[in-house]
């Protein structure tokens, strides 16, 4: 099976966020991790090439420090990576993305390609979507399962409220990941040492651009969101603190 | 010249799903706001039942858009039906709620389109002549108010509990009803679904908990857990879990608070070491008080909690599990 892994690198969860000047953006002096979502494809798309035997690529857009995502996917056993490196596909929209995307990989034939359902820092859903539509794919988002069969896969989709729904889907097909699929691997020392020497192939901003053009749509803003609760900080010991939540909850949440 | 705002509201098995009159709230605003005209439009087979509930709202028209296709739900039927409908009718917005099934068929059908959509919002604006959409970002530490630079249509799909769903107006008189017959090619639905089914057996009914006292990550440790049960147990009430304690196994799935899992509405909401990312909130911000204690001030859990303690939680539980059962105990 090859497999296409397409991963992110997100601001890290605990970051302090600034906004930049011009308010329309994050400040990037923070520190960035992979997207959890993609880190969950990629263990994915590991297993089932320790079941299938085949291939497992990843690739990210963004700039120079992205390649940390990829250099990690290879430390656990991604054999090849393909980085669009520039600065510039940070402000691209999910439409775009694909589209670069679909462009990087036209030369490759792929079972399979994984994205995480959605990213830490925008949250949209969409990009694996948006790419299955573009290259003409069948898709299914938000999996907990992928097994192989005769005329495919079957995946299990999740549903709200802690519903799920089994699909049968022709090959090549695109899938949208969901977080606890599975349990993530570390990657090794012998892992990290081999990593050096997989192919990581970068591809510019110009080999894509005709694929690309205008964003969509457009962060006109940027902010702290407007608070509209009033919420009460309660301080002091932490008997202090057990205090005035019982005293709360007695006298305002009357629960006690 | 009028626009026109199309609402497309969510049936699945057998239920128009609730969370559409919060999407036809936000709709019947929007229309009010910018002068527009409001229609519907419920999407699957035999729908008449759905769009005769639908009609008996302020809207201008219903559309039923049908085809044996279109039952069960897969992403290659909808985006076709809709994508042709929308073509005809050249709605100026498109409104759905960001359930999981809309997840995902609209990128796919704004693509098809050449078009795009703003996912998962919480509000809008007019910002001067332009219409604005605001939406979290970054697990919700920050908000952005986002516009469309493209033709219409414009897709946009608002997160549960954004509107309210009890704010919808009814219509004078009923709306009339079209069905609009969906052309669908073979060959055009290439997944084959199977069957809805629940897991596990469910052994908690967390929409029924008063109180639920709930852990996220900042629990470290799945023992750690046990002083949360203590907490729970000494309030009377039940124990929840944000998402990454039911992915490690530490909880059962059925304990789960969040998109995937249980939305809940409990008198009192207790989150320990609960970040507040968005999959989580949209499960339990409709709780009546909700008390948070992170060690980390600029949780965005803080944003919505009424009650808040920067602090440690394995400071802070064990005293309050301690005075909690005082206060039963008449001290």
């Amino acid at each position: 099976m090859k497999i296409l892994v397409c991963m992110k690198q997100v601001p890290q969860k605990d970051a302090p966020l600034k906004l930049n000047e011009s308010g329309t953006w994050i400040r990037e002096d923070v520190s960035y991790e992979v997207n959890e979502p993609d880190a969950y494809a990629l263990e994915e798309a590991l297993r089932q090439k320790e079941k299938h035997g085949g291939e497992v690529v990843v690739i990210t857009s963004g700039p120079a420090r992205a390649q940390q995502v990829l250099r990690e996917a290879l430390a656990k056993g991604a054999d090849r990576a393909i980085h669009l490196e520039d600065n510039a596909f940070v402000g691209l929209d999910a439409f775009n993305t694909a589209r670069a995307f679909a462009a990087a990989i036209k030369d490759e034939a792929f079972d399979l390609i994984f994205t995480g359902l959605q990213s830490d820092d925008y949250g949209y859903a969409q990009t694996g979507v948006v790419l299955a539509e573009l290259l003409g794919w069948p898709h299914a988002t938000i999996i907990m399962q992928i097994e192989k069969n005769d005329s495919g896969i079957r995946v299990k989709r999740e549903l709200e409220a802690g519903f799920f729904q089994f699909v049968d889907m022709p090959l090549p097909a695109v899938l949208t990941i969901q977080s606890g699929i599975n349990k993530l691997r570390y990657a090794t020392l012998i892992g990290i040492k081999q990593a050096k020497n997989k192919p990581l192939r970068k591809v510019a901003m110009a080999e894509v651009q005709s694929a690309i053009s205008g964003n969509l749509q457009k962060i006109e803003r940027l902010y702290v969101p407007e608070k509209t609760k009033n919420t009460q900080f309660l301080e002091g010991s932490a008997g202090e603190v057990a205090k005035k939540l019982v005293d709360k909850l007695r006298n305002e949440v009357r629960v006690l | 010249m009028s626009e026109t705002i199309l609402v497309v509201v969510e049936q699945r098995e057998g239920k128009l799903n609730r969370v559409s009159w919060e999407t036809l709230a936000a709709g019947q605003a929007l229309a009010a706001e910018m002068g527009w005209i409001l229609e519907t439009a419920v999407v699957g087979n035999a729908v008449a039942s759905f769009a005769n509930e639908v009609a008996g709202k302020k809207v201008a028209k219903v559309y039923a858009i049908e085809s044996p296709k279109l039952e069960p739900y897969t992403p290659d039927a909808f985006s076709a039906a809709l994508k042709q409908f929308i073509e005809s009718k050249q709605p100026k917005l498109v409104l759905m709620p960001h359930t999981y099934q809309v997840r995902d068929f609209v990128p796919k059908l704004a693509t098809a389109m050449g078009r795009t959509a703003i996912s998962d919002c919480v509000g809008y604006k007019k910002d001067g002549d332009k219409l604005v959409f605001t939406r979290q970002m970054f697990q919700g530490k920050l908000a952005a108010d986002v516009s469309f630079t493209s033709d219409a249509p414009w897709f946009v799909t608002f997160q549960n509990g954004a509107f309210r769903g009890d704010k919808v107006e009814a219509g004078s008189s009923a709306a009339p009803v079209e069905t609009v017959n969906a052309q669908i090619a073979d060959g055009v639905i290439r997944n084959k679904p199977q069957e809805v089914f629940k897991e596990a057996k469910q052994a908690v009914d967390l929409t029924q908990a008063e109180i639920i006292v709930s852990v996220g990550r900042g629990i470290k440790e799945q023992k750690n857990i046990e002083l949360a049960k203590q907490l729970a147990e000494a309030l009377g009430g039940e124990l929840a879990a944000s998402r990454p304690i039911c992915d490690s196994g530490w909880l059962p799935m059925d304990r789960q608070i969040g998109s995937s899992g249980q939305t809940v509405a409990p008198k009192l909401y207790l989150a320990l070491g609960i970040s507040g990312a968005i999959q989580h909130i949209v499960g339990m911000k409709g709780a009546r008080t909700i008390i948070a204690i992170n060690k980390d001030s600029e949780a965005p859990i803080f944003e919505i909690a009424d009650y808040a303690v920067v602090g440690n939680l394995f400071d802070i539980v064990p005293p309050l599990i301690e005075e909690v059962k005082k206060a039963k105990a008449g001290g």
